[in-house]
Parts: structure tokens; sequence; C-alpha cells
């Protein structure tokens, strides 16, 4: 049978990340900045956060006395600095020197994942402590904190309530991201600038501000997805390429809910569905079977992409200015 | 006031020089991050890395090798790339020539003559490679779908596929993994040619860097597709068929791609496995734009790419540090690299406010 009341929470643990990694993806393509460096990005706001939380839960005699504002806040700066850097490193590349924005990307990535990997496996050499693995169990408890009636209320609890509090904020970012897009005059411009940079150039629209700032905050958007995996997912267990290539679902997802952040809230879910539909469904001994309903995500993705190029609606389309640098004296 | 203005071309001697320069200052950095990471002295730290590439003739020929591999995939996204087609399914199309080539090794290795096998090995790969690539460039032809997000997505299916075969064929049950194929009958495995089993895929890959770059440089359909990529209107204008280059094209970068799958499989690995195209699909891209898609110049970004990963590589063991140490170095070179592009095509132009102010 079915377990629906178990699949819908590990569905949505699954696909908040994809949440985070879509929403700050869709921002930063909205200014026309295709930035393939998201899977590295998130790979650098987990391991930031992980680096901060270890070094603060080794200066504590007891990690049990651990203070919570500080718990939370110092992972969440870490991590926020370090995927913002890597959004500067990107837009410096790309915006301030024009290059090419898929190998700069994917240079990104490389950097990123080498990067988490890296520190993942070397932390405890260069900090010099003897523990075999870094496992931030109090850190970790302090981000999967549910509400306190959550567990008393059945069904209804474990769907929408089991969630620590980063799930909301990447519902509110989500929606909020979504407003601004649609509905402010900044949102408004931004879309300008993706769509047609020459043209917002003329309104006065400053491209290269727009870009940097779009880029940069979808970025931290982005690396807070990798913080939430590690800190309340895996509860707080980092281990290498445990993060796989969700990042590159997350861009897919920016495709498959065509550009709207507040889409991305039930096709996040959705994805994250499908990335674990394998264990719900009863194949028996054929473990073959498995592996491609793991193709599921990307297939859809596919037949997505080429409804929306067939049906060639101008709502539905990538921006237009899409992966290409911007050259004013180039027109 | 700060001006940017487009630069009449460079002469080739100067921007190669640049590069080399850049290169060398980046390799720098590189040393003092490690020397800070690991405590040695940097000089010390070049030392390590030139042991882990050329430490023992074994390594000298794996590192060929894989350079070879890396060269191979890189040439095959070349032509893709002079149409401004990003194909970001190198990894994808790896694969699928693999998986082919894996197929026929394990349904066929009993029943076909040794020679012949190979024969079908590679028609299978290619077809295979070629059909994968063929896929987004038929949609990109006919409805303009975005190719960089469809071969992306590609690659995935093609890594689930494998997985999928990969426990059909599992040997022996359980493991997970195929082992090596036809271990005792070495059938459809790639022949050792002078005693070396790294000779073959260097001479194989050396033959298609040649062959690659008189396809783009000299022929018809290498001008064709550099056309289309420089303008598909001027392309449409002089009676160039874009549909069928754009596929024509991809059929050819796929096949290349499918090519280093079965070189990869028949060759080097002796088996399939979700990771054996181990992210040549990906770094491939950024050799040959490194290389400004020249086929002879992507020797050089190929083996300085495989240079860095190797000598890391062995900085990590030697330091009892993570092997991703390399990845780090290898992005950091990459970001001086592509900055560099900037000042090669732009120059930068200080003015004083007066001039500034003449000048409009």
């Amino acid at each position: 049978m079915f377990d629906l009341i178990a699949f819908i929470p590990r569905a949505v643990a699954q696909g908040i990340p994809l949440l985070f990694g879509s929403t700050g993806e869709i921002i930063t393509e909205k200014s026309g900045n295709l930035n393939l460096g998201i899977p590295g990005v998130m790979y650098v706001g987990g391991i930031c956060g992980v680096i901060g939380s270890f070094l603060y839960e080794r200066s504590l005699a007891d990690t049990s006395q651990i203070n919570p504002a500080l718990g939370i806040l110092i992972p969440l700066l870490c991590c926020i600095l370090g995927s913002l850097l890597m959004g500067l490193i990107y837009c410096f590349l790309t915006v301030t020197l024009r290059a090419n924005q898929n190998v700069t990307g994917l240079a990104m990535t490389t950097f990123g994942v080498g990067f988490g990997n890296f520190f993942g496996g070397s932390l405890m050499k260069l900090t010099g402590a003897d523990i075999p693995s870094i496992s931030l169990t109090a850190t970790s408890g302090l981000f999967r904190t549910t509400l306190p009636f959550a567990g008393s209320t059945g069904w209804f609890g474990q769907i929408f309530l089991s969630y620590g509090f980063l799930a909301y904020v990447a519902i509110i970012i989500a929606l909020g991201a979504s407003f601004v897009l649609n509905r402010t005059r900044v949102g408004l411009q931004l879309r300008a600038v993706g769509e047609d940079p020459a043209t917002a150039d003329a309104a006065g629209i400053s491209i290269t501000r727009y870009k940097y700032v779009a880029t940069c905050v979808g970025c931290v958007i982005a690396g807070l997805g990798g913080l939430y995996f590690v800190m309340d997912y895996a509860n707080g267990v980092w281990s290498n390429d445990a993060f796989g290539d969700r990042g590159w679902l997350a861009i897919a997802l920016v495709i498959f809910t065509v550009w709207r952040p507040s889409t991305s809230i039930p096709a996040s879910i959705l994805f994250g569905g499908l990335y674990i539909l394998h264990l719900f469904i009863p194949t028996g001994t054929d473990l073959a079977v498995k592996e491609l309903y793991k193709m599921l995500p990307y297939v859809v993705t596919i037949v997505v992409l080429v409804l929306t190029s067939m049906r060639n609606k101008r709502e539905n389309q990538p921006p237009e200015s899409l992966g290409l640098p911007y050259f004013r004296e180039d027109r | 006031m700060i001006h940017v203005a487009k630069r009449k071309e460079m002469p080739l001697a100067q921007s190669l020089g640049i590069r080399v320069g850049v290169i060398a200052l980046a390799l720098v950095v590189c040393g003092v991050i490690t020397a800070f990471v690991t405590g040695l002295n940097p000089i010390d730290v070049y030392g390590t890395m030139f042991q882990g590439s050329f430490g023992s003739p074994r390594k000298v020929w794996i590192l060929l090798q894989e350079v070879a591999l890396l060269l191979c995939v890189s040439l095959a996204l070349t032509p893709a790339f002079r149409m401004k087609f990003w194909n970001l399914g190198g990894e994808g199309q790896v694969l699928a020539g693999g998986l082919a080539s894996a197929a026929c090794m394990i349904l066929l290795g009993d029943s076909l003559p040794g020679a012949v096998l190979i024969l079908v090995m590679l028609v299978a790969s290619l077809a295979a490679g070629a059909l994968w690539a063929a896929i987004p460039a038929f949609f990109k032809a006919v409805f303009n779908t975005n190719e960089t997000l469809f071969t992306l997505m590609m690659n995935y299916v093609a890594t689930q596929l494998v997985a999928y075969f990969v426990i059909v064929w599992e040997n022996p049950k359980g493991s997970g993994t195929i082992g090596v194929i036809n271990q005792s009958s070495e059938a459809g495995w790639l022949p050792v040619i002078g005693g070396n089993k790294y000779l073959l895929i260097v001479i194989l890959v050396a033959l298609l860097t040649a062959g690659m770059y008189v396809y783009l440089n000299y022929s018809k359909q290498g001008y064709e597709l550099s056309v289309v990529g420089e303008s598909p209107s001027t392309a449409r204008y002089v009676g160039i068929k874009v549909d069928k280059v754009i596929v024509r094209t991809l059929i050819i970068s796929g096949a290349v791609c499918g090519f280093a799958g079965m070189l990869l499989v028949g060759g080097s690995a002796h088996t399939l496995s979700t990771s054996i195209a181990a992210g040549r699909g990906f770094t491939a891209v950024m050799v040959a734009w490194l290389a400004k898609f020249n086929p002879a110049i992507m020797v050089g970004s190929s083996f300085l790419l495989e240079f860095m990963g190797y000598g890391a590589g062995e900085i990590a063991t030697t330091y009892g540090l993570n092997a991703s140490f390399g990845d780090i170095l290898t992005g950091i070179i990459l970001f001086f690299i592509i900055g560099t592009e900037f000042f090669i095509t732009y120059r930068v132009v200080f003015q004083k406010k007066e001039e500034a102010a003449s000048n409009v």
C-alpha cells in the first residue's frame, strides 16, 4: 500500500533544497544571467555553514550548552557569506569582464563542488580534531526544531508542521520573489534587463547593478538550499557528494516552472517526490527498475522544455537575452 | 573616467603570450594557496605536482591517455560550439557510447570473432552518441528549443539508463557493479599495440585531432557550420539549410563523443559504470573554450587541466588531504583564464575628466 502520509513529508524535505536552488536561479535568469554554477554554489553554501558551526561547536566545552541564537546565526551567516562570494565571482567575470556565462558557470561548479568535498574531507585534519566524521548534532537539533504542538496534531501536523524553520523560509522567499518579480517596479525593471538590456539601458536602468544584485541574491538563496540539506535533511552530517546532482535538478526546475517562483513551490515538492518515488513503489527484488524511476524528473523537464518551445507562447519563453553578455557599444 | 573599448584583433603571438603569462600567474597563486593549506614551501608544492604527473614512465603514459580521452571529448564538442550550439551533453553522449559498447561486449562477446565485434562496437557506439546529440539538435532546428538546458538534462537520462543496465548486467549478482567485462576471453577489448596498453588510444586521438582540424578549417561543411554560428540569417541568405547543418553537426559531435565512450569501455576501463565519463563532458567545454575552439591549441589546454588534476591529486595523497583539492586549483586557474579574455578582447582606457569632456 502506498503510504501517502509518510511519503509527503519526505517529498517536501527532498523538495526544499530544490526550491531554494530554483528560486535563486529564477531570479538570476530573469536578469539574463544563466548561472550554471548553482550546483557549486549550493555546495559552498552547505560547507560554509558546516565550517562555521563546526568551529563554534568545537569552541564549546559541552555542545548541549549551545546558545540557540548563535547556533543558528553563525552557520546562517557563514553560508550567506560563502554563497555571496561565489555570486560576486560569477558577476565580476560575466558582467564586468563579459566572460562566457556557460564556461564561467561550469568552472564555478567545478570549484564549488571541489571546495565542498575538500573541506568536508579535510576539515578534521586541518583543525587537528581527532573525530572520525563531521557530525553537528547540536546545531542540527536547532535547525530541526519544529513547533511544540506539531507532534500532537496527527496527520495534519505530519504533513504541514513537521519541518524545520528553513523549509518555511524557502516558501516565503519563493512567494516573495514571485511578488517582487511580477508586482513591483524593481521586478519589472529586472525583467526588462533580462529580456532586452539595450532597451532597458536606454530607459536609464543600470544593467550592471541589476545583474549584480539579482545574481548575488540568487546565489545566496541557492546557498541556503545547501545549508538546509546538511543541517536539516542530513541531520548535520556532512558526507562528500551526498548532495549529488540536486543542483542540476534545481536548474531543471527553472524550466519546468517556466520561470515562476510561486509555481516552483508545488513543483519542487513534486520533483522531490519523483526523486524518492522509487523508495515507495513496490518493485520487489527488481532493483534495476528503481534506477529508471530516478530518470523521471529529467524526462519530465525535457518534455516541458519541448512543449513550451513548441507552443511558443511569449510569456512562457526563457528571458530573451539569457546567456548573453551585454556591451553597450556592441549594438 | 574609465572607458572600455573593443580592440582590433590582437596578434596571435601576443594573445598567446598573455594567456601563458596568466596561466603562470595562476599557478603561482595556486602554489601559495597550497602552501598556506599544507604548510609547505611553494617550491616543494610544484615538485610534488610534477612528481604526480611525470614521476614514472607509467605515470607519464597514464597522463597521456587521460589527456587523449579528454581531448577526444573536447574535439567532439568543438563543431557544435563553433556553430554556437552549446552542447553541454558531452557527458551523456559519452555514456551512451560507452553503454552501446558494453552492450555489444556483453551480448555478442561469445558469438562474434574479435575483429568483427570491435567493428560492431564502433558502429553501435557512434550511433548511440549521435542519437543522444541528434535529439536536442532536432528540437533546436525545428522548434528552437533551448539546447543548453536540453543537452544538460540528457546527461542525467543517460546516467540513469546506465545505472539501470549496470544492475541488469551486474556481475557477480548483488555487487552493484559490472566488473571487468569478458575478463578471460578479452572479447571486445581494443588491441594492445607495441606492447603498450596506452599507446593505441593516444594514436587514435592524435589522428582524430588532425582530422577534426582539417574538417573544421578546410571542408565545406566546416565552413558552413562556422557561418551558421556567426549569423544564421546570413547562412540562410547564402542558401545554407540551417536546420540541416545543425542536425548534421550535432550528429558528428555526438558520434565522436560516442567514440570516446567506446575508447573508455573497450580501451581503458573494460567496464561500465555511471561515473565512467568522470565529468569529462563538462571539463571538455572548458578545454574547448580555452583553446578558442582550435583543435591544435586544445592539445595544450587539455594537457594543462589533466596535469593540474594529477598534480593536485599527488599533493592530496602525499599530505593526507582530500582528492578534491585538484578541483579547487583547477577552478582557480579557470577563473584567471576566463577573466583574461576580457583584456584580450577589450582595452580599458583611463581618461582624465577634462579629456573626457573634450571628447564628447
